[in-house]
């Protein structure tokens, strides 16, 4: 933990005014925020009380507003009459509120009011979607996205809707972080699919035909600490130089669960989910190279399926509302053994890059991490980007054991990179290469070494691979905790491989 | 004077109306007790001081160091208590313990300007225990014989003769999963004093008065001199109907103290490690069918596990009780019911209230032995259900009991089920590796407070001189709709307009001595009461019509605001205008209305006599797919059958029935508690204490094609309006869930053998049910290697599915294999 120290580093720039965000249209001084308090603590002592407290930890959405973020979808962003920004809805009590100075927040309250509803408000309230009311403002705001989402189309005339989506385009996962524990679901998953499109001339559909505010430098302090951003990467460097005890702000999905549950205070947070170096996506023929900050959400569209391990692993990460602010930047630097992008990547065969004053420099990630929550990064270094070389192993998947499909942390979780022999998947293909990335084995994501060694060179089939998945069993050293029992863990390595292959041979008929 | 069920022209109930709270719902504009405290000024923050510990003795309890903590303004302790140091009705709970009786228990609270203060105060508190042994889990209790309580048994007939008599018997034992609330909104309480002395406490509670009757006692003051208001509350379930009495009497003490506004609302974990939860049940079995698979004799042995103090143990096992025998008739039967005592939160009421628990094991009973009887599940628990003419075996005929049978009927035609079984055996006999189960269940609950004094309301309506109506009723709003159904039926009684009525938050200076909102007991009671109310202003307002129309009172008629004679639709009183004019003639324009439900009468001693007014009926049918490698397993069509009587809302009854439906299924199958019971440092804590950690269903776990059906023409003669409770009765219908997983679980192997499934049936469970099922064995050796890693690691409420497999009976010593006599 930090050493708690109030002083503001001089290489920041005062920013133009003091701290403020624009919520529901209106300019709010943060006034003395510092780096601990939430969004959703500060919004509620400003009066705005829709946003609720649920669990304070990301799981439950009732806190969910919407912030105004560049559209990554459209190439033509800012052309005339395209879309340039878009809302997306986040956990108001995992940010700290410092962290959206500058920005344009909503919330249920300017969504609509009660005697002028929003079409998202007359849905959920007309067809039981609230009972009790307590994770309805969240929810609203859920949707809302959804509702304004740029590319949401409506499935084509007589067209069975895509899995999971409304008839109007409406994609479920976009609720997949609210919980709500009085209506069962149903008459929410209705509202949302009768939605239709937005008019023209809706204030917040007009809204994203502009950019969205810039992220700006930003200091404040308050008794338990400072929050800083820095303008430029230079910046952040020399920052980290001076103060590597920092706290290393991404998405501050985990570092806000510090701050609510374990109550962890930081002499300075140094925020680094805006930092323009660190939000660029690339593809050479080499790699692909992401930058740290992008948010998950960010990278699945910038990538659009082009890292089909990675398409697989999105849906199954979080919820929709952590997506939209976690980074794998965040998700390296926490090192979690059950951080579940860490297996996929681990089968990606990933580098990383560490930047500080002094140099930047490459590891791959199977070096990376060297105990639990620990990694070879050095205090005065940050995470850059993450490199994916080519070429893509051709057979991929990533199982996760967990009790819910949506809006879980994994018991155990395996992500497969294999390549055969012949490109038909038939039977008579041979394992010519192969990387497993395990999470929730060990104290930190592993490779399956011992697997990988047991597959290269047998056949592909459920007889070929019984032995791999025996040692895939054996590999790493589960636990039994509340999640689940070692045994069942172990199973599930076991199993993935046979599921994996039993379902590739079949190409899934007889599932 | 119409009778209590008969509905009159143009009648309000019955309209589907959305929540009366929803445009504030969404909107965020609706408020709660803690977002209250936002608005008013000088409010302190307290928090509660945990101690870390199940059980130990506070031998120093030193408070200066959260003095030094800048912004603390006062701490909490037994000292400060002017009256009596109790925060329950058992005196049983003291509110600041001496001896600590669980991990987490608070022994102070510390009030601070702001949460930060009051936090660091509450860590800086020095408190010195001396550890004592403690019980944790059922086995150890029932092993130590650690009991609380009044022990019960309910019996008829002779249950030894009855399983002598039968053709097969069978025994066998089953743990069955407690359960946490997790409402949205965790508890909070926001009291200050006013000018007068008064201590008003604003509170999230299902049960205003008894919460007034606590902070009055721990204040030492009469109970006119405290007022509780509840505006609503973010979800309750039960869990508010006790629990928050201890929270709102330290709120309470603080601002007596202090002469400040106090605020005390817990987080998620203080939440989940401090109060009550359903209560998780041990029971042991022996049954026994006759030849044409009819059960003819049940005895039973419940244990519940109450935790450190009552609560409301008594009545849940009451209840779980008198629900054993769910919609099934046991001619011969005998069931003891205890409450183990353990170093654990109180459990306490939880939707269902035991009527789960109870139903649990005759519903594991008849899926556990079908295959065995080598009869289709559903047939034999159709071949059980009530007739006309049975009575339960506390001795309260089974009225209505053909409506059992006709939605099953219904049921399984609206579900398709006979085609849709031979469907699952098609897919299940071409996917090895995927399999689909489907099962129908039914649900017979009884509807009243067990303790017949509860069964009271009362309603106070006020009309204005502009006709505007204002009610109010001892009722709370945790989300159920009731404040909806009460406005539906203001407005029929009395023959406006909804727009006409508006409700006014529940508070115990409106009306005084309420029961709590629970027993799905609301809507008839204070609808009840509200119906009085307003019909005594109606047949004032009849008079003062009656005179102007020159008719008899009896032949006005009052129909959406308009006031007509029978007959005479030329001449027509506006609602206002008769107010109006009633004011004017000094006829009183509100009312206080009681309501008490006829009928009832219990022997609690002898667990004999007619406790309900009525059974609240229901089935449903669900299909579930598991998948074979893992477990896992989704819900892919729930079709429900109920009865709610002539519905006042039809929108608010079905989102209750598919809520209910919902948050039993995750009883059953996904939600988990877990407490440490190594000898460790931190035996006795709950290690799934976070929402991260404890998974209520979200998105995933809702049914893909979920059809909820009203039975219709169901008139429930005797309560308002005709209609029937709706709020807890449809958790149980989630059985068929778990019964469909069994069957799932049983497809993966060669059949005609019992399936035993761990409660809840999580991913992990079903995995090892398929895997027992896969062997064709009950109980694999695996099951043993599998308890005791999951013991090492901590109490498994029965993630391990055959951890307690079907024993043999004693008829036939030695069998390995179940006994069939």
């Amino acid at each position: 933990m930090a050493v708690p120290s109030t002083a503001v580093p001089s290489v920041v720039e005062p920013t133009a005014g003091a701290p403020s965000v624009v919520v529901n249209g209106r300019e709010r001084a943060l006034g003395e925020v510092g780096g601990h308090v939430t969004l959703l603590d500060w919004l509620r002592a400003e009066g705005l009380t829709g946003s609720k407290e649920g669990c304070a930890e990301g799981e439950c959405g009732a806190c969910a507003v919407m912030v105004l973020r560049p559209d990554e979808t459209s190439s033509t962003a800012g052309a005339d009459g395209a879309t340039a920004s878009t809302w997306v809805s986040v956990n108001a009590c995992l940010a700290p509120a410092a962290a959206l100075d500058g920005q344009e927040v909503l919330t249920a309250e300017g969504l609509g009011r009660p005697d002028a509803l929003h079409p998202v408000q007359r849905e959920m309230a007309d067809r039981g979607g609230s009972q009790c009311g307590y994770c309805t403002p969240g929810f609203v705001c859920s949707m809302a996205a959804e509702y304004y989402r740029g590319d949401r189309s409506p499935a084509a005339d007589g067209q069975e809707p895509a899995h999971e989506h409304g008839p109007n385009g409406f994609d479920l996962h976009a609720l997949s972080g609210n919980l709500c524990r009085c209506t069962g679901y149903r008459p929410i998953r209705d509202a949302a699919y009768a939605l239709g499109t937005p008019v023209d001339g809706d204030a917040l559909l007009t809204r994203t035909r502009t950019a969205a505010p810039a992220a700006r430098p930003t200091r404040t302090s308050s008794p338990q600490g400072s929050f800083v951003r820095p303008g430029t990467l230079v910046e952040a460097l020399g920052l980290l130089a001076e103060h590597p005890d920092a706290t290393l702000l991404g998405g501050s999905t985990d570092w806000g669960v510090e701050l609510n549950l374990r109550h962890s205070r930081t002499g300075l947070t140094v925020a680094l989910d805006r930092l323009p170096e660190l939000r660029s996506l690339v593809e050479t023929d080499e790699a692909f190279e992401i930058g740290a900050s992008l948010t998950l959400t960010e990278v699945e569209r910038r990538l659009d399926g082009r890292v089909p391990l990675l398409a697989e692993l999105f849906p199954q990460f979080a919820s929709r509302l952590i997506r939209n602010a976690a980074t794998f930047g965040g998700n390296l630097g926490t090192a979690s053994p059950i951080g579940d992008s860490m297996p996929v990547l681990l089968a990606l065969d990933a580098q990383v890059v560490l930047a500080s004053r002094r140099c930047e420099h490459r590891v791959a990630l199977a070096d990376y991490f060297t105990g639990y929550r620990a990694s070879v990064r050095r205090p005065d270094e940050l995470i850059k980007s993450v490199i994916i070389p080519k070429p893509l192993a051709p057979l991929v998947a990533f199982h996760k054991i967990a009790k819910r499909r949506f809006d879980d942390i994994s018991s155990v979780s395996v992500a497969f990179a294999l390549t055969l022999d012949s490109p038909s998947t038939g039977s008579g293909s041979v394992v010519t290469q192969a990387r497993i990335g395990l999470g929730g084995v060990a104290a930190t994501p592993v490779r399956a070494r011992t697997t990988e060694d047991a597959l290269v060179g047998r056949p592909w089939t459920p007889e070929g691979a019984a032995e791999a998945a025996a040692a895939l069993g054996s590999e790493g050293t589960p636990l039994d905790d509340h999640r689940a029992s070692a045994r069942y863990r172990r199973a599930m390595l076991r199993q993935s491989l046979l599921k994996l292959v039993s379902e590739q041979q079949t190409d899934g008929a007889s599932r | 004077m119409s009778t209590l069920a008969e509905r009159p022209v143009n009648p309000k109930v019955g309209l589907e109306v959305p929540h009366e709270s929803a445009p504030l719902h969404v909107t965020g504009a609706a408020l709660y007790t803690d977002d209250l405290a936002v608005r008013m000024s000088g409010v302190l923050t307290a928090w509660p001081v945990q101690a870390p510990h199940a059980h130990a003795r506070v031998t120093g309890l030193d408070v200066a160091p959260a003095y030094a903590v800048e912004g603390v303004v006062h701490v909490l302790t037994a000292a400060d208590v002017p009256g009596v140091n109790d925060a329950g009705i058992k005196h049983d709970e003291p509110l600041f313990p001496d001896e600590v009786m669980f991990y987490g228990h608070a022994v102070a609270y510390v009030l601070g300007e702001n949460e930060e203060a009051a936090r660091l105060g509450a860590e800086a508190v020095r408190v010195t225990y001396e550890p004592l042994p403690s019980i944790l889990t059922l086995h150890e209790a029932i092993e130590a014989e650690s009991f609380q309580g009044h022990q019960r048994t309910l019996s008829r007939g002779d249950a030894e003769a009855g399983l002598a008599g039968a053709a097969h018997r069978f025994s066998g034992e089953v743990e069955i999963g407690g359960q946490e609330h997790f409402y949205l909104e965790t508890h909070a309480s926001l009291a200050h004093v006013d000018e007068g002395g008064q201590v008003f406490v604003q509170s999230s509670t299902q049960h205003p008065s008894e919460t007034q009757e606590i902070v009055a006692h721990v204040l030492g003051l009469a109970s006119h001199a405290v007022t509780v208001q509840c505006l609503r509350m973010g979800g309750g379930f039960g869990g508010k109907e006790m629990q928050p009495h201890g929270f709102a009497a330290v709120a309470a003490l603080g601002a007596v103290l202090t002469g400040r506004p106090v605020r005390l609302r817990l987080n998620r974990t203080q939440d989940l490690t401090m109060s009550g939860k359903r209560h998780p049940f041990h029971a042991s079995w022996e049954v026994g069918f006759d030849a044409d698979h009819r059960l003819c004799g049940l005895r039973a042995t419940l244990t519940s596990d109450g935790g450190w103090s009552l609560d409301l143990s008594e009545p849940v096992l009451a209840r779980a009780l008198c629900h054993v025998d769910n919609a099934y008739w046991i001619p011969d039967i005998e069931v003891l019911g205890r409450v183990a005592k353990t170093h654990k939160t109180s459990q306490t009421a939880f939707r269902g209230f035991g009527g789960p628990q109870g139903m649990f094991v005759v519903e594991d009973i008849l899926g556990r032995c079908a295959p065995l009887l080598g009869v289709s599940a559903e047939e034999l628990r159709r071949t059980n259900l009530y007739l006309p003419g049975q009575a339960t075996p506390y001795g309260q005929p089974v009225r209505h009991a053909e409506r059992l049978r006709d939605i099953w009927q219904i049921l399984l035609e609206r579900s398709g089920f006979a085609a849709r079984t031979a469907e699952v055996e098609a897919f299940n006999a071409a996917h090895p590796h995927t399999k689909r189960g489907l099962a129908i269940t039914p649900v017979k609950f009884g509807i009243s407070f067990n303790l017949t004094a509860f069964n009271q309301a009362g309603a106070l309506v006020h009309v204005y001189k502009d006709g505007s109506v204002l009610i109010n009723h001892g009722g709370t709003e945790m989300g159920q709709g009731l404040h909806t159904k009460m406005i539906q039926v203001a407005a029929t009684a009395l023959g406006v307009p909804l727009s006409a009525v508006r409700l006014a938050p529940t508070r115990t200076d409106k009306v005084p001595n309420t029961s709590a909102t629970a027993a799905s007991s609301g809507a008839d009671l204070n609808g009840g009461a509200i119906r009085n109310a307003c019909e005594q202003i109606r047949e004032r307002l009849a008079d003062v019509a009656a005179r102007m129309l020159n008719v008899h009172p009896n032949d006005v008629s009052f129909v959406d605001g308009v006031v007509t004679g029978i007959g005479f639709h030329d001449r027509q009183i506006a609602w206002a205008d008769l107010a109006q004019a009633a004011y004017h003639q000094r006829v009183s324009l509100w009312a206080a209305g009681f309501y008490r439900t006829e009928g009832l009468h219990w022997d609690a001693e002898r667990m004999q006599g007619e406790p309900f007014k009525y059974f609240a009926y229901g089935a449903s049918v669900s299909e579930v797919e598991v998948d074979g490698f893992t477990g896992a397993y989704r819900a892919r069509r729930v079709d429900i059958v109920h009865d709610v009587g002539d519905s006042l809302s039809p929108l608010i009854d079905v989102g209750q029935i598919e809520g209910g439906f919902v948050q039993g299924a995750g009883w059953l199958t996904l939600e988990e508690l877990r407490w440490d019971t190594t000898d460790g440092p931190h035996r006795g804590r709950l290690s799934t204490q976070s929402a991260s950690t404890y998974k209520l269903p979200s998105f995933s776990e809702m049914p893909a094609d979920f059809r909820v059906h009203l039975f219709e023409r169901a008139t429930e003669s005797g309560v308002v309006y005709g209609s029937k409770a709706v709020g807890e009765p449809p958790l149980m219908l989630a059985f068929s869930v778990r019964e469909a997983l069994r069957q799932a679980a049983a497809a993966f192997g060669p059949g005609g053998v019992e399936v035993d499934l761990g409660s809840p049936a999580t991913p992990e469970a079903v995995f090892w049910a398929v895997e027992a099922a896969r062997s064709g064995h009950p109980e694999p050796a695996l099951a043993e290697s599998a308890a005791s890693e999951a013991y090492a690691a901590g109490e498994h409420s029965g993630a391990v599915a055959t951890e307690h497999a079907i024993t043999e009976s004693a008829s036939t010593p030695g069998s390995p294999s179940l006994a069939q006599a």
